[in-house]
Parts: C-alpha cells; sequence; structure tokens
C-alpha cells in the first residue's frame, strides 16, 4: 500500500485534487441549498427550544434579580459569622422592593429548595418589614427567626447570587451542596431521582429483551413462510405500526381493567379463582411498551433475515452439522446487525415514554418523562424539569450515537 | 412446515413449535386494535364481553358534543398543514441529500432523523417555553410548526428511498435533450419518484393527526386536538366515547395504511 502511494504521489499533480475540489464546489452547494430550508426549519423549532430548554436547568435568576443590593453587599461578606447590619438592611430594602412587584413568593421558592423553611422565612419577613422600629435590623431579623443569625442560611443566599447553578443537575443525580460549596450525597429520604433513571433504564431494558424475545422467532418464521403467507404476517406487524400510540396504550387500559378482558377470560378458563390486578402495575406497564415497540425491533431483524441465504444452513447441515448448531452458529450470527438495530431502537425510544406509563402504569412505574411533566405541570420548577431532560438526553444521545455507529441513519426504512 | 426434505422429526416438530409461538405473537400484535371496535358499538357502558345489545348511541354522543367534534376538525386542519409543509421542507431535503456531492452527508442525517428519537416530553417542553416567548403557544401556527418537525424525518427517509431506486441517468439524458434543471425535475424526477412522496406525506399526516404530547402542552381549549381530548378522557374517567373516538382514529390509520399498502403495489408493478 505504502508502496503503491509513493509511486503514484509523482504521477498525480499536486493541485489536481484541490481542483476536482473546486468544480464541484457549486454541485455540492447546490445539494446543501436544497436541504438547507429543511434544516433551518429544524433548528428553528427543534433545536433552538430544545436548547434554551435545557439552559434553565443551570439558570438561577431569582436571587440576583429580586436581591441584587444584598448580592452585592454579600460579596464583601468572608462568610464568617453572621454578616453585618448593611446585609441586613440591603435585605430589608430589597424584600421591600419584592413586596411592591409581588416577586417575594418566587424568591422564597428558589430558596426553600435549598433549604426547607426559607419559604415561610422570607415571607415572614416580607410580611413584617412594615412592623420593624427604626435602628438596627439585624436584632429584629432575629428576634423575628433566629434562623436569620444562622451564618449557613446568609451563605446559601450569597452562593445563589451567581447566575449560574448546579443545583438542579446535582439534585438529579441525588448530590447536593452543603454550605461551604462542597458536593455530597443528599439524606435518604430525599434520594430519589436515581431511582427514577434506574427505573427508566430498566423498565426501558425490559421491554427491549421482551421484544427480542418474541419478535425473534417470528421475524423468523416470517423470513420462512411463502410470500403470501409472509405477506400477511407482516401485515399484522405494520399495521400497529401504524395505529396511534395512544388507541394501542387505550385498548391495553381496557385489556389490563380489573374487569378488564384479560381478567374474564382467565376465569373463564379457571386458571384464576379471584381477578388479577394488572392496570396500574409494572407488568401492565412492560406488557403494553412491549405491545407497542414489537414491529420496532421485528422489521430490522426481518430485513437482515430474508438476505441470509438459504444454501448456507443446507451447507452447513451438509457438513454434518445438527440443526441446533447450524442455527446458532451459522445462521444467528449473521441476523446480529438486524438485533443491533432493533434493540436499539426500541431501547432509545422506550427511554422517552410517557403516554402509556402514565395511564397504565402505578405511581412506581413513572418514568422520567412523567417527571418533566409533572415538575412542569404541576411544581412549575423549570430548573428540575430541566436537569432531568439532560439526563434522559445524555442517555438518548449516547445510545443513538451506538446506533448511528453500528446501524447508520441511511439505513433507517419505514415499512 | 416449510423445511426441506431432510429435516429430522425433532426438527420439525421444533419447527411447528415456532411457526404457532410466530402465530400468538401475531395474535398479541393485532389483537389489541380490535379490542376498541366491539365495545363501541356495545350498548352497555362497561367494557365487558361478550356484548349483549348493539347500539351506536356513543358515536352519536361522540358526534353531538360540540368538544368531540372540533378536536376532530382541530386535529385534521393541523394534520393537513403540517403535512403540506413536512412533504416540501421533506421532499427538497431529500433531493439534496441523495446528489452524489451533498457534504457531511452523514451528521446531515444523523440530524435530520433526530426529530424521530427525541423524547417527545423534551420536544413538547422545548416547544411550549420556545414557542410561548413568541406568543405561539395557544394557536394553530405552533401546533403545526412543532408537528412539521416530528414529521420531517418520516418525509426525507421515504422520499431518500425512492430516490434510491431513481436512475441519474434519466436526469442527464433529460438535460442532454435541453430541459433545464427544473423542467427535467417535474417531467422527468417528479413522476417517478411520487410514490415515494405520497408515502412520505400519509406517514407525516399519521404523526400530526395521532401526536399527543406535544399537543397537551402546546394547545388551549380552542386547538384542542382529538388525541388530546381522548388523553384528558382517559385520565379522567374512561369512557365509551372514548372506544368511539379511538375507532375513528383507527379507521383513519388502517385507510391511511391501505392507501400507502397501494401506492406500494402500483409502484412495484
Amino acid at each position: 500500500m505504502a508502496q503503491t502511494m509513493s509511486l503514484a504521489t509523482p504521477l498525480s499533480r499536486p493541485d489536481l485534487r484541490a481542483a476536482l475540489r473546486r468544480a464541484e464546489r457549486p454541485n455540492r452547494l447546490r445539494a446543501l441549498a436544497l436541504a438547507l430550508p429543511a434544516l433551518l426549519f429544524l433548528i428553528v423549532t427543534f433545536g433552538a427550544p430544545i436548547g434554551l430548554f435545557l439552559t434553565t436547568a443551570v439558570r438561577n435568576p431569582e436571587v440576583r434579580h429580586i436581591l441584587p443590593q444584598t448580592v452585592s453587599t454579600l460579596d464583601q461578606w468572608d462568610g464568617q459569622g453572621v454578616p453585618g447590619e448593611e446585609a441586613f438592611a440591603a435585605l430589608a430594602a430589597d424584600l421591600a422592593r419584592a413586596k411592591e412587584n409581588s416577586t417575594a413568593a418566587a424568591l422564597g421558592k428558589r430558596l426553600n429548595y435549598e433549604s426547607a423553611g426559607m419559604r415561610s422565612r422570607i415571607m415572614s419577613v416580607t410580611r413584617h418589614l412594615g412592623s420593624f422600629a427604626d435602628g438596627p435590623l439585624a436584632p429584629q431579623f432575629i428576634a423575628l427567626d433566629p434562623a436569620w443569625a444562622d451564618t449557613e442560611l446568609w451563605a446559601i443566599i450569597k452562593r445563589n447570587g451567581a447566575p449560574v447553578t448546579l443545583y438542579y443537575l446535582l439534585t438529579a443525580v441525588d448530590l447536593g451542596q452543603d454550605a461551604t460549596g462542597g458536593i455530597g450525597r443528599v439524606a435518604a429520604d430525599q434520594a430519589v431521582f436515581l431511582d427514577i433513571l434506574g427505573r427508566t433504564l430498566w423498565i426501558a431494558g425490559l421491554v427491549t429483551v421482551a421484544t427480542l424475545l418474541l419478535g425473534f422467532p417470528t421475524a423468523y418464521v416470517i423470513s420462512l413462510a411463502p410470500a403470501r403467507v409472509a405477506g400477511l404476517m407482516l401485515l399484522m406487524v405494520l399495521l400497529p405500526l401504524w395505529t396511534s400510540l395512544l388507541v394501542r396504550t387505550t385498548a391495553w387500559v381496557v385489556l389490563l381493567q380489573t374487569d378488564g378482558v384479560i381478567n374474564q377470560v382467565l376465569l373463564a378458563l379457571g386458571l384464576t379463582t379471584e381477578k388479577l390486578q394488572l392496570m396500574l402495575t409494572r407488568f401492565g406497564t412492560v406488557t403494553a411498551m412491549t405491545h407497542i415497540q414489537l414491529p420496532f425491533t421485528i422489521l430490522p431483524i426481518l430485513s437482515v433475515m430474508k438476505s441470509i441465504s438459504e444454501g448456507q444452513m443446507r451447507a452447513a447441515r451438509s457438513l454434518g452439522a445438527p440443526p441446533l448448531a447450524a442455527f446458532w452458529r451459522i445462521y444467528a450470527p449473521q441476523t446480529l446487525p438486524g438485533v443491533a438495530a432493533g434493540c436499539l431502537m426500541t431501547f432509545i425510544l422506550s427511554l422517552g415514554y410517557y403516554i402509556t406509563p402514565a395511564l397504565v402504569g402505578g405511581p412506581r412505574d413513572q418514568m422520567v418523562s412523567n417527571f418533566i411533566a409533572t415538575y412542569i405541570n404541576r411544581d412549575l420548577n423549570w430548573g428540575m424539569a430541566a436537569a432531568l431532560a439532560c439526563l434522559l438526553l445524555v442517555m438518548t444521545l449516547s445510545i443513538y450515537l451506538a446506533f448511528l455507529r453500528i446501524v447508520g441513519a441511511e439505513r433507517i426504512k419505514l415499512g | 412446515m416449510w423445511l426441506p426434505a431432510y429435516a429430522t422429526r425433532s426438527e420439525r416438530l421444533g419447527r411447528l413449535f415456532v411457526v404457532l409461538f410466530a402465530v400468538a405473537v401475531l395474535v398479541f400484535l393485532i389483537g389489541p386494535l380490535f379490542v376498541v371496535f366491539p365495545l363501541s358499538v356495545s350498548k352497555d357502558p362497561f367494557f365487558t364481553f361478550p356484548i349483549k345489545e348493539y347500539s351506536w348511541r356513543w358515536y352519536a354522543d361522540f358526534f353531538e358534543n360540540t368538544r368531540w367534534t372540533k378536536s376532530l376538525v382541530n386535529s385534521l386542519i393541523a394534520a393537513v398543514f403540517s403535512t403540506a409543509l413536512a412533504t416540501l421542507l421533506g421532499t427538497l431535503a431529500a433531493l439534496g441529500i441523495s446528489r452524489p456531492g451533498f457534504p457531511w452527508r452523514k451528521a446531515v442525517m444523523a440530524l435530520m432523523i433526530s426529530p424521530m428519537i427525541m423524547p417527545v416530553v423534551i420536544v413538547a417542553v422545548g416547544a411550549y417555553m420556545f414557542f410561548g416567548a413568541l406568543g405561539l403557544t395557544d394557536t394553530r401556527t405552533g401546533l403545526v410548526l412543532a408537528h412539521a418537525g416530528l414529521a420531517i424525518p418520516f418525509v426525507v427517509v421515504t422520499v431518500l428511498s425512492a430516490l434510491s431506486t431513481y436512475d441519474a441517468n434519466l436526469t442527464r439524458a433529460g438535460a442532454s435533450l435541453g430541459a433545464g434543471p427544473v423542467s427535467v425535475f417535474f417531467a422527468v424526477t417528479l413522476p417517478l419518484i411520487l410514490p415515494g412522496i405520497v408515502s412520505g406525506a400519509l406517514l407525516a399526516f399519521a404523526v400530526s393527526f395521532d401526536e399527543v404530547i406535544v399537543a397537551l402542552f402546546l394547545t388551549g381549549a380552542d386547538q384542542r386536538t382529538l388525541p388530546v381530548q381522548m388523553f384528558s378522557g382517559i385520565r379522567d374517567q374512561i369512557n365509551p366515547t372514548i372506544m368511539a373516538a379511538a375507532s375513528l382514529l383507527t379507521t383513519v390509520s388502517i385507510a391511511l395504511f391501505v392507501l400507502l399498502s397501494l401506492i406500494r403495489r402500483v409502484r412495484r408493478a
């Protein structure tokens, strides 16, 4: 190889490659120009919104905007002992303005994430501002609530004067910062997020394995069946793919209900004497998700199986391999690209499930997406929602990159 | 079953077992789709089989209730407009990407496909926030833009697959006969890849028509789509009118699927 290269180099003019590139340039630009509208559209309706949303995971505007004087006064404070009177005066002035602009609640809510009780503390001071006597404010603050003499409380306010916080991202992996800024595990009763992430990965894994166990033999049979039968079978795989995810989930709600079809059949067959609780369970969630994801696993496997020549198995058998050995050593390894494509796709899509766990699952079966939605809809806590979204996105994108590496975006086919 | 003549007896038994297993899986796949139809025409408000009396009352409920009919109309409008937008942009993009000199093809494809794999909740919340700042939440425009974004990859993939069987020599032949690039496209390329474009459009329509989560975040009471209406209904108290709605959605899906299969058949013939 090296020899041919060295032989070829003196023969080709050094600028030939560059000249060719230059000549092709208008074509390349024209091709790119065709794709540009769609790219720009996706960046505006897709990339920018997601990017903006994710930045809320580190944005920390509350303290900086609502307590500007306090933050600048605390800049001088070394964190040792209770800050001086000027800090209390600045806080009182800031809170008076917050009261006017009705922003005290937002501040209290933000600080309450860091230390429980801060909301009521802020609200109580804001309410009592009018009744404070002239003279030093610090004793009056402390008389109202001794916590104002706590160095840690002031350290929290000082730290959150920064425009960026790690609070949400750390919380999303069950870590927290103490008063001095050191990072450590949070108390066991607050450590819920790793459990949610683990649960999401576990459910996605279960669904992937279930679709593979059900889908591989099915794809195998479809690949062997005569054209007519195979067409009919393929139809049974493609039709569910076309049906709305919501309708399929609705069907499972009906099937899994305590008085639902599955319990009726089990009772009628005498397989169970009392009705089973299937709705709002992990089993129900995984079953419904497996049903929805099955076509995504089957189709890539089927497409690879169709390309494996029948002659190979015959050859293996004629060379003396028993049927199972021929299958495992000759046939199965060749299906791996399809298995990888199908399983990776199913795993990626399963990580982001929202509708099915929300309708079929119980509280212990809710996945990361459900918590993101809850943080937005119920708690109005955008920071926490964005931090969880960051984690979900990291998981999804790392597997998507593996998918691109192993399978490639250009090999994605639909139906 | 479908075995060579030299197969042993245990092999035949094994094969029979695998085939029965596959048939069971296929029944598992298709069965739940047809649960909603009988329940939607059952007179009982309880979801029990066997059905004792049939009645169209739930469909009457659906079409007499303006909340349901309005959501159906909203869904159709959103789907038509986002399909048009996604088909136009996606087809252009596929035409560009399929050209031999297309730069950074892998990266561009990875980007184009990414709406397909992105967790929809993240897409929905992002759009809710960004479109909110632009005053586009609770508007049809916002919903159409977001749905078009979700549908573009489906169009790109289908049109690219149609273009992969297109013979580029035909373009050259057209050009050598004196046609400009635009007339070559409309006279030669477009008719040949049209089935692919229509397939992509059908997929795009299905994506928008069935989408729940983005619509849930982006629509107010006036733009509420059929799936959103259904979703809130199921969360609240599942009732037989939802079965009627689900049956309608499924009928539309099956109709789109049949259309697509017909197009594929025409293409192959």
